[in-house]
């Protein structure tokens, strides 16, 4: 599969990622290197063969309902770039 | 609504409602609503490398419990994929959510109809998921504010098929579902809290089109009014659009319920691209018979069956059966009622009558009511044994417990002077004095004229100041207008 230039430009979209222009060819060789990679498995039949998931077999690995494990607010916010006392703090999301 | 008949609107609904729950989804902070900010936070809610997810059972047994009460059929094979989006108050840069394969599949919600029938809203699925963190947008002037104690709970997101016609018919499905759930003991339907929220799909096309118009999205409406007015509103804007040839655009919009319009807060030109993908740090769970069984077997009894049963059991008349159990509280409330001794039928008119009154007065839930069940059984009591008479006790003495609420029914009955008189040596003196104050009329009695012992109830309940048991005294007039 080709990787053009429109779907470098998607992704690094989605991914909120900026590249310059020689990165972009960089990105597009590794990116191609990789599809191909996959593209292997082309040669086989895989017709009648389940996806596989997970790579362990373990089913119903749940918890009971029980509080525990909270951190206090202190920790919570020590490594966040931004915030105040009480709150991390973001660039502001809604324009008003 | 003045709609224009020559459309149609077609309406889907998705629900969230938050699990009732001690602890999130995936690990184990509290949910309590309320808790000051960032305080119910684990490494797993705030996405630190190298944590690990693990699920909450009792969030599973939750959410078949409502599909079993839905009627839905249950996957037996489950598991949780990401789904891939950046948002400040989501911390892991994906959600997590059952988008391949939901918990309950299918299945229908029964309505009651305008015209007092009943008709089934099909489900098209009910699939478990984490709810997002909390943007605050006014606490900073410069910055936007996140709070990650909700990010985490545990939500069943509840998607109806485009069944629903009417802005009536929205507010009738999302008032059955609040009372499903609330029964179920699923959520607690606390919709001012957020515990439970709708989103509308809503379009309109021509009637007798069977292609669907395009569709537009108002999100997180969070009241049963607003979901009501918003889809009034948007069918009138949508049809207007239309008759005037203009386009409807995909867009998700918001209501805003001051001026009670919408606005478009997102176009939808290119579909959101969130490359779901099964989340490997969860294991898939699968869903043995025997664990479905059991929740099946535990579900408790639901509105339409208690419905039923106080009809059967109790004869109480269909109207008072459905008042009284259109609210779960209510419901429960009654039932201690009956088994603390009170008469069915007259507990019945207690609820639907000075009970109803008061809530409805003070705007309050019955969870807020000052008197205890058995309190309110003792008062009535004291009505069925004839003590007090209804207009006392449900004026009177009601009035003074509602304030005073520790004091013991029967003792503040004496000190209001409420108790009747019923014994025969206390009404006796009465009796004598009214029967020789009107002797033509006991001539007239005796002659034939049986209308006159009204009169002379009547007077013998003047002169015990209302106190006269009147069933008590009528017996003995009889007695002594026999000789």
């Amino acid at each position: 599969m080709e990787v053009t230039e429109a779907m470098i430009d998607k992704l690094s979209h989605l991914a909120r990622l900026r590249f310059t222009a020689d990165e972009k060819g960089q990105i597009r060789g590794d990116l191609e290197r990789m599809i191909h990679f996959v593209e292997k498995l082309d040669e086989l039949d895989l017709n009648g063969v389940e996806p596989l998931i997970f790579m362990t077999d373990e089913v119903n690995v749940l918890r009971e309902d029980e509080v525990k494990g909270s951190v206090s607010r202190d920790e919570a916010l020590r490594n966040a770039p931004a915030h105040t006392d009480t709150f991390f703090t973001v660039p502001k999301v809604i324009k008003k | 609504m003045a709609s224009n008949p020559a459309y149609e609107t077609v309406i889907g609904l998705e629900v969230h409602a938050q699990l009732l729950t001690q602890s999130k989804l995936f690990c184990g902070d509290s949910i309590a609503y309320g808790a000051a900010p960032n305080t119910h936070v684990s490494p797993v809610t705030l996405a630190h490398p190298g944590t690990l997810p693990k699920m909450n059972k009792k969030a599973v047994e939750l959410a078949i419990r409502m599909g079993l009460a839905c009627h839905c059929e249950i996957e037996r094979h489950n598991y949780f994929a990401r789904k891939n989006y950046f948002y400040p108050d989501l911390p892991k840069g994906y959600q997590v959510s059952q988008h391949t394969t939901p918990i309950c599949k299918g299945g229908h919600i029964t309505i009651r109809t305008e015209a007092g029938g009943e008709r089934a809203v099909r489900l098209n699925r009910i699939h478990l998921e984490e709810d997002a963190g909390k943007s605050l947008h006014d606490v900073l002037d410069t910055d936007s504010c996140i709070d990650l104690n909700r990010a985490g709970t545990p939500l069943i997101e509840i998607v109806t098929e485009p069944d629903l016609r009417s802005a009536e018919e929205v507010s009738a499905y999302l008032t059955e579902l609040r009372k499903l759930v609330r029964y179920l003991g699923v959520c607690d339907g606390n919709m001012e809290e957020g515990s439970l929220r709708c989103d509308v799909n809503i379009s309109v096309r021509r009637q007798g089109d069977a292609r669907l118009g395009t569709k537009v999205e108002i999100k997180n409406l969070n009241s049963i009014r607003n979901a009501r007015r918003a889809v009034e509103a948007e069918s009138r804007r949508l049809i207007e659009l239309l008759e005037n040839g203009q386009p409807v655009l995909q867009q998700t919009r918001s209501f805003d319920a001051a001026t009670g319009t919408s606005f478009a807060t997102r176009e939808k030109e290119d579909a959101d691209d969130y490359r779901y993908f099964a989340d490997p740090d969860l294991t898939p769970f699968a869903l043995e018979e025997s664990f479905i069984d059991s929740i099946r077997a535990s579900l408790p009894e639901l509105q339409e069956q208690r419905v039923q049963r106080y009809m059967n059991q109790w004869n109480l008349p269909d109207y008072d059966a459905r008042v009284i159990t259109d609210d779960k509280s209510l419901a429960d409330f009654y039932e201690e009622m009956v088994n603390a001794g009170a008469l069915p039928k007259p507990a019945a008119n207690w609820m639907l009558g000075p009970v109803k009154s008061w809530l409805n007065e003070n705007d309050k839930e019955i969870s807020d009511f000052p008197l205890s069940p058995a309190a309110l059984a003792a008062v009535l009591k004291m009505v069925d044994t004839g003590a007090l008479s209804f207009s006392a006790a449900s004026t009177r003495l009601f009035t003074h417990l509602l304030q005073h609420p520790a004091d013991d029914a029967a003792v503040a009955a004496q000190q209001l002077n409420l108790i009747q008189q019923s014994d025969a040596d206390t009404l006796a003196p009465l009796i004598d004095e009214v029967l020789a104050r009107y002797a033509d009329k006991v001539t007239e009695y005796k002659k034939g004229k049986k209308g006159v012992l009204a009169l002379f109830v009547g007077e013998v309940m003047k002169r015990s100041k209302g106190k006269a048991d009147p069933r008590v005294t009528n017996e003995l007039l009889l007695e002594r207008l026999k000789s």
